[in-house]
C-alpha cells in the first residue's frame, strides 16, 4: 500500500515550504481522503459572531465548574442520612442529580458548541474499498487453507487408525471437559421423597407423620372462630420455617364462606371426586399459588366470590372448586382438605391432592 | 562529564519516534485520525446505547462494593422504620443499606437503573433506525444479527439485575421465570431445578444471577459491542444519499478533531440526562415492596418496560393447554407459547431478516447508501407491523393499570389486547404502505411540477392558476423538465429553496432555515450565504 502511494506521491513532505495543513492534506490523500472544504465558520478573524460563540462556550464551562463544585459540596455537607418524616435528607438525591446533571449538561453542550461552531466546517470524501480482496489474493489464501486441510485430511484418510483414534479417543475428552462444568448444576427434580414437585409443607411426612396445622405467618395455630364470616386469611404449614420462602409452594388461602355461598361450594366440591369432603363447615382452603405462573392469587373479591391473580389476571371461582373463569390459567387452584384436631385447631387432613403451582410437562 | 541538555520542546518528538520504532504505529494511527464519518442525527442513537453501557459499568461496579448476593435470612435493623424487625434475605438487606446508609448510594443505584432502561431503549430505537433505512443490507447483515443478540443480552442483563435486590417485585419476577422454565416440554422441571438448585426459590439463585449479571453477561456484551463497533469501523458507516455521495465513498468529517469532540460532548449530555433522571425521578423504590414472600404480591406489579411485552403476551394468551394422553398424561401449559416460543421467535427471527429480504428481492449488491423508509414500502410496512405488535403487547403488560386508571373493565382490556394483537399489525402494515406510496408520489409530483409558491395568478381569460417554482430547468414552453428522484429529501417549501430569510437570529437555530440550507447534511452551500444585517432603527 505505502509503496504504491510513494510512487504517485503528489507532494514532497520534506519540502520545508509546505504548511502543516498541506502535510495533513497529503496524509489524508494517502488514506484515500479528499478534503473538499475545511473553512472557518466565521468571516475574518476576531469577528463579532466568533467572540459571542466563545463567550457562550466559556459561560457553559464556568457553569459546569460551578455546578460540579456545588455537587461536591452538597455531597459532603447536605444531611444525607435517612430519617423518617419530611427532612432535608429527602432532597439529598434530587439535589445530587440536579447539580451533577447541570454540570454534565453544560460541559456536554460546551464541548458540542465548541465542535460545531468554533471548529472549521469540513467536508471530506473517503473512498470505500468494498467487495473483497484482489482475486489473486483470494486465490492464494484459499489455496493455502486448502493446503492445510489437505495435509491434515489426507493424513487422516491414509491412516484409518488415526481416524478411529480421533473419533473414539478425543471426542470423549470433549464430553469430559463439559461434564464437570454442567454436571454439577443438574438437579433431579424427582429425587426427593416425598417428591418436591408434588408435595407441600402440609404433607404429614414433614411433621413426623402428624397432620400439619394451619398457622399464621408468625407460626401461631388457628381456630375456626379466628376467621370471621366472609373473611379470608393466608395460612402456612405449621412446621419449622413453614411461613418462609423455604416452603414457597405452601401458602394457602383459608376462606370462611357465607352460609349460602358455602352451600354452593360444598355441593360443587362434593360433586368432584378429588375435592369431595375437603371443606370443613363453611371453611374452604385453596392453594394461593396460581396455577398459571406461580404468583400468589391474592385478590379476593368477596362480592363475586372470585379470586384474581394480580400478575396475569387469571380469575378463579371460589364456590366452584376454584375453576378458572378468565385469563391465561387453565387449571383450577388445588383445594386443601381441612379438618380440626383434638385441640380445636385447623389441620390439613392430608396434603393437596392436585399439584400446587404452575403447570409442567410431567404433571399427571 | 558534560550534562546533556534536555530539550523539552523536542521531548514529544523523541517519544513518538521511540514508540513508532517499536510498534510501527505512524500509518495506522494516521488512518484512524483521518477516518471519515458521515453525519446525521439518526446515526447517534446507537451511541446513546454505548454511552449508557459505559455508565452502567461505572455505576454497577460501585454497587457491587456494597451489595451482598446472599439469600441468608437476616433481620433488618436499619434506619427505615417500616421494615425494622422484618426477616429478609441478606441481598435485600444490603440493597436497603445501599439505598439508605451509603452516602449517595441511592443516587448511584437509581443512575444504574435509569441507565439500564435507557440502554435497552436506545438499542430498540437504534435497531428501528437500522431497519427502516435498510442499513442492515449487504455487507452489514452480520452486524445486524449481532445487534439483535445485543438486545437479547441487554434484556437478560436487565432481568437478572432486576432480580438481584430480592424485593417483593423481583421475587415475583423470579417466580414467573421459574414457571416459564417449568412450562418447557420434557425438560422443564429439570431446567428449573438445575437453575434454582432445587425447588423454587432455593438458596442459590441470587448468587447465580449475580455472577451472570456482573461477569458473564457484561463480558459477552463487551465482546459483542467490540465486534459490533469493529465491524462499523472496518466496513465504514452507511450514509444518506445526496450530492457527491455515492455507494463507493463516505462524505463527512474526519474523526479528529471535530467528529470525536462532538461525540465527547454528546456523551457528557447523555451522562447528564441520566444523572438528572437518577436524581429527580424515583425508580424501583425497593423499600416500598418489602422483602419477597411467596405469599405476597401487590396489584400493579409491572416489570421493567422492556419485559412488559412478554408479560403482555403472557396475559393475552388464552388458556389453551395441550394434553397428551400417554401413560400418566403429559401437558404443555399455555405459558410455554408466549414466554418461551414467543420470546425465542421474537429475538431470533429478526436476526435473519437481512437474508430473508435479500432472498426475496434477489438482491446481491453491496449497499452503502441508506434508503428513506418511504422508498421501500414493504419493509416499512413490516417494521410498522412489528412495532404495532410490540406496542400492543407492551400496553397489555400494564393492562391492569390502564383498566384501573381509566375505569375500564379488566377483562375488556384483555380482550382488546387479544383482538388488537391480531388486527393491529396488518392494519399498521396497510397504513404504512399507503403512507409510503403517498409520500413517494408527492416527491415525484414536486420534482415534475416544482414547489407550490402559494401565489395565484389570474390569466387574461379570467382563469386562476397556481404558480409553481420549478426545481430544475424549464423547456421552451416554460414547463419544468421532470427531475430524477435522488433518494433524498425533495424541497417542498419555498424557503427550502432560498426564498425566506431566517426568522430569528441568535443563539437558537433559525425557525425557518435560510437559503444556505443544504439539500443534504454536511454538504457545503453552493454559494456562501449572503450576509444579512440586522434591521435597525437606522441611527
Amino acid at each position: 500500500m505505502t509503496t504504491l502511494h510513494d510512487e504517485t506521491e503528489a507532494v514532497d513532505v520534506s519540502d520545508p515550504r509546505l504548511s502543516r495543513f498541506e502535510i495533513v492534506k497529503e496524509g489524508a490523500r494517502r488514506d484515500d481522503i479528499e478534503i473538499v472544504t475545511y473553512e472557518s465558520q466565521f468571516h475574518g478573524t476576531d469577528s463579532k459572531a466568533e467572540k459571542r460563540v466563545v463567550r457562550n462556550i466559556a459561560l457553559l464551562f464556568f457553569i459546569a465548574g460551578i455546578a460540579g463544585i456545588a455537587f461536591v459540596v452538597f455531597y459532603i455537607a447536605w444531611p444525607w442520612q435517612f430519617e423518617l418524616g419530611n427532612t432535608l435528607s429527602d432532597y439529598y438525591t434530587p439535589i445530587l442529580g440536579l447539580s451533577l446533571g447541570i454540570a454534565l449538561f453544560c460541559l456536554g453542550f460546551g464541548i458540542l458548541a465548541w465542535a460545531k461552531k468554533l471548529l472549521p466546517h469540513e467536508v471530506s470524501i473517503q473512498k470505500r474499498h468494498d467487495g473483497g480482496s484482489p482475486t489473486d489474493e483470494q486465490k492464494i489464501t484459499g489455496q493455502t487453507m486448502l493446503f492445510v486441510a489437505e495435509e491434515l485430511g489426507q493424513g487422516v484418510q491414509r491412516r484409518p487408525l488415526l481416524k478411529g483414534a480421533i473419533g473414539l479417543g478425543l471426542a470423549p475428552l470433549g464430553v469430559a471437559a463439559a461434564a464437570p462444568l454442567i454436571g454439577g448444576l443438574i438437579q433431579n427434580p424427582h429425587r426427593d421423597n416425598p417428591p418436591m414437585m408434588f408435595s407441600t409443607g402440609f404433607n404429614s411426612a414433614f411433621n413426623n407423620g402428624k397432620q400439619v396445622r394451619l398457622t399464621r405467618s408468625d407460626g401461631t395455630p388457628l381456630r375456626p372462630e379466628d376467621v370471621s364470616t366472609g373473611g379470608q386469611l393466608t395460612v402456612f404449614p405449621g412446621i419449622p420455617g413453614g411461613a418462609t420462602n423455604e416452603w414457597a409452594d405452601s401458602p394457602t388461602l383459608l376462606i370462611h364462606l357465607r352460609p349460602e355461598d358455602a352451600d354452593v361450594a360444598r355441593k360443587n366440591a362434593d360433586a368432584d371426586p378429588r375435592n369431595k369432603g375437603s371443606m370443613w363447615g363453611d371453611y374452604i382452603a385453596y392453594s394461593k399459588i396460581c396455577t398459571h405462573a406461580g404468583c400468589p392469587a391474592s385478590l379476593y373479591e368477596q362480592q363475586t366470590n372470585r379470586l384474581l391473580c394480580p400478575c396475569h389476571q387469571s380469575q378463579f371461582n371460589i364456590t366452584d372448586n376454584a375453576q378458572p373463569i378468565f385469563g391465561p390459567a387453565t387449571r383450577r387452584l388445588p383445594m386443601l382438605p381441612l379438618t380440626v384436631d383434638d385441640e380445636g385447631f385447623f389441620v390439613a387432613a392430608r396434603d393437596y391432592k392436585d399439584t400446587v403451582g404452575p403447570d409442567f410437562w410431567e404433571r399427571p | 562529564m558534560k550534562r546533556r541538555k534536555v530539550d523539552l520542546a523536542q521531548a514529544p518528538v523523541t517519544l513518538a519516534k521511540g514508540v513508532d520504532e517499536r510498534y510501527q504505529v505512524a500509518t495506522p494511527l494516521r488512518a484512524l485520525l483521518n477516518k471519515v464519518f458521515p453525519d446525521h442525527w439518526s446515526f447517534l442513537l446507537g451511541e446513546i446505547a454505548l454511552f449508557s453501557f459505559i455508565i452502567l459499568l461505572l455505576t454497577g461496579t460501585f454497587l457491587t462494593l456494597f451489595f451482598d448476593p446472599s439469600m441468608q435470612e437476616v433481620t433488618y435493623h436499619g434506619p427505615y422504620a417500616a421494615l425494622r424487625g422484618v426477616d429478609m434475605s441478606a441481598a435485600y438487606e444490603s440493597s436497603l443499606r445501599l439505598s439508605f446508609e451509603v452516602r449517595g448510594g441511592l443516587f448511584l443505584r437509581q443512575m444504574h437503573h435509569w441507565a439500564a432502561l435507557l440502554f435497552v431503549a436506545a438499542i430498540v430505537v437504534h435497531m428501528a433506525r437500522i431497519f427502516f433505512t435498510g442499513a442492515f443490507r449487504k455487507p452489514r447483515e452480520a452486524n445486524w444479527a449481532i445487534g439483535v443478540l445485543l438486545f437479547l443480552l441487554g434484556f437478560l442483563a436487565g432481568f437478572t439485575g432486576y432480580s438481584l435486590p430480592d424485593d417483593g417485585l423481583s421475587g415475583t419476577g423470579l417466580r414467573i421465570a421459574s414457571a416459564i422454565m417449568l412450562s418447557i416440554p420434557v425438560a422443564g422441571t429439570w431446567i428449573s431445578a438445575s437453575i434454582f438448585g432445587g425447588e423454587f426459590p432455593g438458596h442459590l439463585i441470587i448468587g447465580r444471577f449475580y455472577i451472570a449479571h456482573v461477569l458473564l453477561i457484561p463480558a459477552a456484551l463487551l465482546a459483542l459491542i467490540a465486534v459490533h463497533l469493529g465491524l462499523v469501523f472496518k466496513q465504514k458507516h452507511t450514509q444518506w444519499p445526496g450530492p457527491m455521495r455515492t455507494n463507493t465513498n463516505v462524505v463527512g468529517e474526519r474523526m479528529f478533531p471535530r467528529y470525536a469532540l462532538k461525540q465527547g460532548g454528546f456523551f457528557m449530555a447523555v451522562f447528564g440526562t441520566v444523572a438528572l433522571m437518577a436524581g429527580m425521578f424515583q425508580i424501583n423504590p425497593i423499600w416500598l415492596f418489602g422483602p419477597y414472600r411467596a405469599s405476597e404480591v401487590s396489584s400493579a406489579s409491572q416489570p421493567d418496560w422492556y419485559v412488559m411485552f412478554m408479560d403482555g403476551l403472557v396475559r393475552l394468551m388464552p388458556n389453551w393447554q395441550i394434553y397428551i394422553p400417554i401413560g400418566n398424561g403429559y401437558s404443555i401449559p399455555p405459558l410455554f407459547w408466549p414466554a418461551v416460543v414467543g420470546l425465542g421467535a421474537l429475538t431470533t427471527v429478526p436476526m435473519f431478516y437481512p437474508w430473508i429480504e435479500a432472498r426475496r428481492t434477489k438482491d446481491k449488491a453491496i449497499h452503502n447508501l441508506l434508503q428513506r423508509p418511504r422508498d421501500n414500502p414493504e419493509r416499512t410496512g413490516i417494521g410498522a407491523m412489528a412495532f404495532t405488535f410490540f406496542l400492543v403487547a407492551t400496553l397489555s403488560g400494564g393492562n391492569d393499570v390502564i383498566a384501573d386508571k381509566f375505569h375500564i373493565s379488566l377483562n375488556a382490556m384483555t380482550w382488546a389486547g387479544r383482538i388488537g394483537l391480531l388486527i393491529g399489525p396488518p392494519l399498521a402494515y396497510f397504513l404504512a404502505v399507503r403512507v409510503c406510496l403517498g409520500l413517494q408520489q408527492h416527491d415525484r409530483e414536486v420534482l415534475a411540477h416544482g414547489v407550490e409558491t402559494g401565489i395565484i395568478r389570474r390569466l387574461p381569460n379570467g382563469q386562476f392558476i397556481e404558480v409553481h417554482q420549478p426545481l430544475g430547468p424549464v423547456d421552451d414552453h416554460g414547463h419544468p423538465i421532470p427531475l430524477e428522484y435522488g433518494g433524498w429529501v425533495v424541497p417542498k417549501k419555498m424557503n427550502r429553496v432560498g426564498a425566506l430569510a431566517p426568522a430569528i437570529k441568535g443563539f437558537f437555530f433559525p425557525v425557518e432555515k435560510p437559503a444556505e440550507a443544504p439539500v443534504s447534511p454536511a454538504l457545503p452551500p453552493v454559494t456562501a450565504g449572503e450576509q444579512r444585517e440586522e434591521i435597525t432603527s437606522g441611527r
